[in-house]
């Protein structure tokens, strides 16, 4: 699994990236990309740099050090976590379509209608429920026909039978745009099936795999449902090192290395450094 | 005669100007919270004053340059994070404003009306201050529709519009320079002290009845124009400072823009509100 996209040029790459803010480094050594068609889902605990990560990867966020590499031209289309904005700046749906680019009215009509908020598209952004304001910024980036989909947290705020549907939507969107999709998943242990990747942060990169095999494990069925199981996957895995203060990590054995980065049980590629 | 040889016809024409292009700006100032830092950047402008005399500069200059030295400073200050903003605003708005009439006292050679630059001095306003004012205020107007949807994009969200390739950090600086040119406009019509006043209060004004950021612009425009004409004529009328009269008439209109829509109550349909 994976490999079929590596024939392809990535459409962003991580290089043994470092953030260092405020005397602490908020990640170190992540590296990872994401090719055309390629779902890669970063999940990870609070403040695990997740979302440096990707704001790193978009240049939001300058590196401290390493390299992060765009393809030129990159067209990106951008969910953000945390949308506020301020009761002065009168904001109706439809207006928050042509944010950053203008489309034409019938495509407007047409993403509000996909993601389920036609009704809508009068409303003020500032009036919208947090499972709304999500789909509006959904509607908002695939207007953009983005090479590069990036969500973070897409589902926050969405029910769990929404959850479902906005995963499917996402895998519909892949199939017939055949963008790349960098997601940030909001549970530890539940992503998309269709996950062609999972990276797995604690600082850096803790490990990385499919999702495939977890989901069908006979536990997670037990916990979501046989339906579920179709759209959603667990990925478990147990931390057998302790990150040491410093950056550097002390395995089960009493080792002490710079990372950790190693082969999950469930992963079948070779990314041993 | 022309209508350019009356003072009271040219104050108009110059007030109208200022007015059509503070509505926009004053929107942005609004929506970003900059209200203080707009303050701050017109006290500066009596620094500018004072430079300007000193160094033999041109007074338009002058102002413009230690406007911009200003938020820049501001810039620098802040990414140190010794002080929080309002502080450091604090610090600079009243500083620049004290040395700046400490240096105009100390030159004994040229003499300053000061009540005119803090104030504003509207009826003395000349054909080349109009020329000057619509000049530079098509200037300000025309830099603010060519990047209209960067400058949306980065007021309502930041990372989204970097994310986009909006370039956000170009538009603090866009607007900090079309700040600087608005104050320059500005200390003839009402002065420094009220540069802010008429930035904000047709803005905020125009947000009740605005449902895009467009037509809160646009509406805080012609709110602008009909305050200047009421508070000129109204200075007019009761021998008042018109920079003052302007300001007052500004806060007239947002007062009548707060009345309750239903005040009178269904059943007294003859005394409808105006507006809605």
């Amino acid at each position: 699994m994976g490999d079929q996209f590596k024939a392809q040029e990535a459409l962003v790459r991580l290089d043994k990236v470092g953030v260092y803010r405020d005397g602490k480094w908020l990640v170190r050594g992540v590296s990872f990309d994401v090719h055309p068609k390629e779902i890669v889902t970063l999940i990870g605990p609070n403040g695990s740099g997740k979302s440096t990560s990707v704001k790193t990867a978009l240049g939001v966020v300058q590196p401290t050090e390493g390299r992060v590499t765009r393809r030129p031209d990159l067209q990106v289309g951008y969910v953000p976590q945390k949308f506020t904005l301020d009761w002065t700046l009168p904001l109706p749906v439809k207006r928050m379509m042509n944010l950053t680019k203008k489309h034409r009215h019938a495509e407007i009509e047409r993403a509000l209608d996909l993601v389920g908020i036609l009704h809508l598209k009068s409303a003020n952004m500032q009036s919208l429920s947090g499972g709304e304001t999500q789909r509006a910024l959904l509607a908002r980036a695939l207007l953009m026909q983005p090479d590069l989909l990036v969500l973070d947290e897409p589902v926050q705020g969405v029910d769990f039978a929404g959850e479902i549907a906005l995963y499917e939507l996402i895998k519909t969107i892949r199939d017939e745009t055949g963008c790349g999709i960098l997601l940030i998943s909001h549970d530890l242990h539940v992503v998309m099936a269709q996950t062609d990747t999972v990276i797995c942060l604690n600082g850096h990169v803790c490990c990385r795999g499919t999702p495939k095999l977890v989901a069908e494990s006979d536990e997670y069925k037990r916990l979501f449902g046989a339906r579920a199981a179709q759209s959603l996957a667990v990925y478990q895995h147990d931390h057998d090192h302790t990150h040491l203060p410093d950056g550097r990590v002390m395995h089960a054995d009493g080792t002490i290395h710079g990372h950790c980065e190693h082969v999950h049980e469930t992963s079948h590629e070779k990314e041993h450094h | 005669m022309g209508i350019f040889d009356d003072f009271f016809m040219r104050a108009l024409i110059g007030g109208i100007g200022f007015a059509l292009v503070t509505g926009p700006l004053g929107c942005f100032i609004v929506w970003r919270r900059m209200a203080y830092f707009g303050d701050t950047m017109a006290h500066s402008a009596l620094l500018g004053v004072a430079l300007s005399f000193v160094f033999n500069l041109n007074l338009m200059v002058g102002v413009i340059a230690v406007a911009l030295m200003v938020s820049f400073a501001l810039m620098i200050l802040e990414k140190r994070q010794s002080l929080s903003a309002d502080a450091l605003l604090g610090i600079l708005s009243h500083s620049t404003l004290a040395l700046g009439l400490v240096i105009v006292s100390l030159m004994t050679s040229v003499r300053i009306d000061l009540m005119a630059l803090l104030f504003g001095d509207i009826l003395a306003v000349t054909t080349a201050d109009i020329q000057m004012v619509y000049g530079l205020g098509a200037v300000v107007l025309g830099i603010l529709i060519w990047f209209w949807r960067p400058l949306i994009a980065a007021t309502v969200n930041v990372e989204l519009a970097q994310a986009e390739n909006m370039k956000p950090q170009r538009t603090r600086f866009i607007l900090m320079v079309l700040l600087a040119l608005l104050i320059a406009i500005a200390m003839k019509i009402v002065g420094i002290l009220l540069i802010t006043a008429l930035l904000i209060i047709p803005a905020a004004t125009a947000r009740r009845f605005a449902a895009t950021p467009e037509i809160m612009a646009v509406l805080a425009s012609i709110l602008g124009v009909v305050a200047v004409i009421g508070g000129l004529y109204g200075s007019l009328y009761y021998d008042t400072p018109s920079g003052p009269s302007i300001v007052v008439a500004a806060l007239v209109i947002f007062l009548i823009s707060l009345v309750p829509k239903n005040l009178f109550g269904p059943k007294n349909k003859v005394a409808e509100a105006p507006h809605d």
